[in-house]
């Protein structure tokens, strides 16, 4: 059994209206999952189920073996992070710090030696005495962090912690979170709608939509393989083509799109030989398109409607029949006068799913 | 240019028209005049003498200081909670309940006077004071509800969260995270309620009785008989009072914000 279990949960908002229908989740000890994902497809919702503040209506939560379904919130043992930080306004970083120890009857000089040992853990030593009004984005964060990890929660969950922080203060604390996960081996669950984090954070991503899993694996089976048209698109596979497929082999797919042959050299597992003659869908990244190029296989003349010169790059919106279609490609503009141009993509660079129609 | 004159013009008729009596009023009370007149002859502080002396005032200025803090302190037990459970929790009726908890502040002060006469007087019985103490409550309890719900609307549910999260029961994280935070808004809805306990006509002049009066009732039968400057000194007193209590609450706490 996993460490964190969820089972045939229905839990929600509003009764009767769950969110996550019949989910299942689990993740083993020491793991950093993130769960990806739009807003509203059920990511922090799953996070306050696990956190207790959301009680499922249906199916159960184990953590380490023991059954926690019916365990409010304040009696779990899990170290919570928010977006907007959540410090208690009215009390010092020490204060906020030795909140939970406090309340778990901790000795004095245990909570002072504690609270200084996570303070210098993330590099606070010597703010003790400030009120989070004085202290800067990033530093909040850390004390929301040193107070939820002070504990030592048996899991850590983060609800889009990094959110909230300009760019470089989000690099940072995101190096700050997998040295911490690194010291501390401690189970953490990450929500994000921020693809590039959840891809440097996390051992595991677990892509969400509507309430349900879409994708669970290594981020670069996520990159990579998307399994589902939803992952596609949410990891950059922006451009879609229709065609039917007219042979599987095992390494290759052969499809016809519109009398071209197009071959992809990463079929979805999802394809048998039951869909040669059924219609299936091409994904492909607009920066791994080649345009200007010869007609032959993969490649197909479209018309540009526009260009956009972007310094390194110039950024094509074209068509081909009723798909829009993006191309990002190194270089200046094309100027040949016309608005057609071949444009063609690499076997390997084209997944091939099943169709969506 | 001409639209700053023409603003400056419009403000200071506003503030004449809002504080313009309040100096009338201020002016007349040092008058040597015995009838109250503007613009006032001579100087005097005998006024004021009169009003600290005359017992009717001093008893009914205990009672309605009595009556303002009782009711204060009772609509604000009774208001936060609601004001908490109104912004923190959704349940069936909501908006009814809403509506009906600010209707004191709507239905005109008369229409509740009267209706608590009957209901406290003609039916329970119960003593005078006792009357006019809960329908003090009464009136105050939609004040307080509101102001406090305005603080609680700015204080974020998350916070609450994370002192859960970290072994607070829903109580605990209440007294030891939430009230301190919402310490202003409090003490704007204290204040608030009390000034309109203690400024209150329309709802005092049904639940007084034999005996037993508000200091603004008392201070309308004494204009019945006597139009000396002892109102004026008597008002003087009350404005500068609450204006002290006001400012140094706005200095320490910022409460307009709530208000």
């Amino acid at each position: 059994m996993a460490f964190i279990e969820l089972k045939d949960i229905d839990a929600g908002y509003e009764k009767g209206k769950p969110i996550l229908k019949n989910f299942h989740l689990s993740v083993e000890q020491g793991e950093l999952v993130s769960l990806l994902g739009p807003s509203g497809c059920g990511k922090t919702t799953t996070l306050r189920t696990i956190a207790g503040f959301i009680m499922a209506e249906k199916g159960s939560v184990t953590i380490g073996g023991k059954d926690y379904t019916n365990v409010p919130p304040n009696k779990r043992n899990i170290g919570l992070v928010f977006q907007n930080y959540a410090l208690f306004p009215h009390l010092s970083v020490f204060d906020n710090v030795a909140y939970g120890l406090r309340r778990r009857k901790v000795s004095k000089p245990e909570i002072a030696k504690r609270v200084a040992d996570v303070l210098h853990l993330v590099s606070l030593k010597g703010f003790e005495d400030r009120l989070p009004a004085q202290l800067s984005g990033g530093q909040r964060q850390r004390v929301a962090l040193a107070r939820s990890i002070v504990i030592e929660p048996e899991l850590l969950l983060l609800d889009e912690p990094l959110s909230n922080l300009d760019a470089k203060l989000r690099d940072e604390m995101r190096a700050e979170l997998s040295r911490l996960q690194h010291q501390l081996g401690i189970t953490m669950i990450y929500v994000t709608h921020d693809q590039i984090e959840a891809m440097s954070l996390s051992s595991r991503i677990i892509v969400m939509n509507e309430g349900l899993i879409e994708q669970s694996g290594p981020p670069e089976d996520i990159y990579e393989y998307p399994a589902t048209p939803f992952v596609a698109r949410f990891v950059g596979f922006d451009n879609r083509i229709d065609g039917t497929l007219t042979r599987l082999e095992s390494k290759s797919v052969h499809v016809d799109v519109q009398g071209v042959e197009f071959i992809s050299t990463r079929p979805s597992p999802n394809l048998s030989k039951q869909d040669e003659g059924k219609s299936v869908s091409l994904y492909f990244r607009p920066d791994d398109t080649q345009i200007g190029v010869e007609p032959g296989k993969n490649a197909f003349e479209v018309t540009i409607d526009f260009s956009n010169y972007q310094g390194n790059t110039t950024q094509y919106a074209m068509h081909l029949g009723s798909h829009a279609l993006r191309a990002v490609v190194p270089g200046k503009p094309i100027a040949d006068g016309t608005d057609r141009t071949v444009f063609s993509i690499p076997p390997d660079k084209v997944i091939a799913e099943k169709g969506v129609r | 240019m001409k639209n700053s004159k023409l603003l400056i013009l419009i403000t200071a008729m506003v503030f004449i028209f809002l504080i313009g009596p309040f100096i009338m009023i201020f002016l007349t009370s040092f008058s040597s005049d015995a009838i109250m007149r503007f613009p006032p002859k001579g100087f005097t502080m005998s006024w004021y003498a009169k009003a600290l002396n005359i017992q009717m005032f001093r008893t009914t200025f205990w009672v309605s200081l009595q009556t303002g803090l009782l009711a204060t302190a009772t609509a604000m037990l009774l208001g936060v909670p609601v004001a908490y459970a109104n912004i923190r929790f959704n349940y069936r009726g909501k908006g009814t309940l809403e509506l009906l908890f600010s209707s004191p502040a709507i239905v005109p002060g008369m229409v509740i006077g009267f209706a608590l006469l009957r209901f406290f007087v003609y039916v329970s019985n119960i003593p005078i004071v006792i009357g006019l103490y809960l329908g003090h409550t009464a009136i105050l309890f939609p004040y307080t509800v509101r102001v406090v719900s305005a603080s609680l609307r700015n204080f974020e549910g998350d916070i609450e969260q994370a002192a859960i999260s970290l072994g607070s029961t829903p109580l605990h994280a209440f007294f030891a995270v939430v009230l301190p935070n919402i310490r202003s808004g409090l003490v704007a809805a204290f204040i608030l309620a009390f000034i309109t306990s203690f400024n209150n006509v329309p709802v005092s002049l049904f639940l007084t009785g034999p005996g037993v009066a508000t200091l603004p009732i008392q201070m309308l039968s004494y204009m019945e008989y006597y139009y000396d400057p002892t109102i004026s000194a008597l008002s003087s007193i009350i404005i500068v009072l609450t204006v002290i209590v006001v400012q140094s609450a706005e200095k320490l706490l910022g409460i307009s914000k709530y208000v």
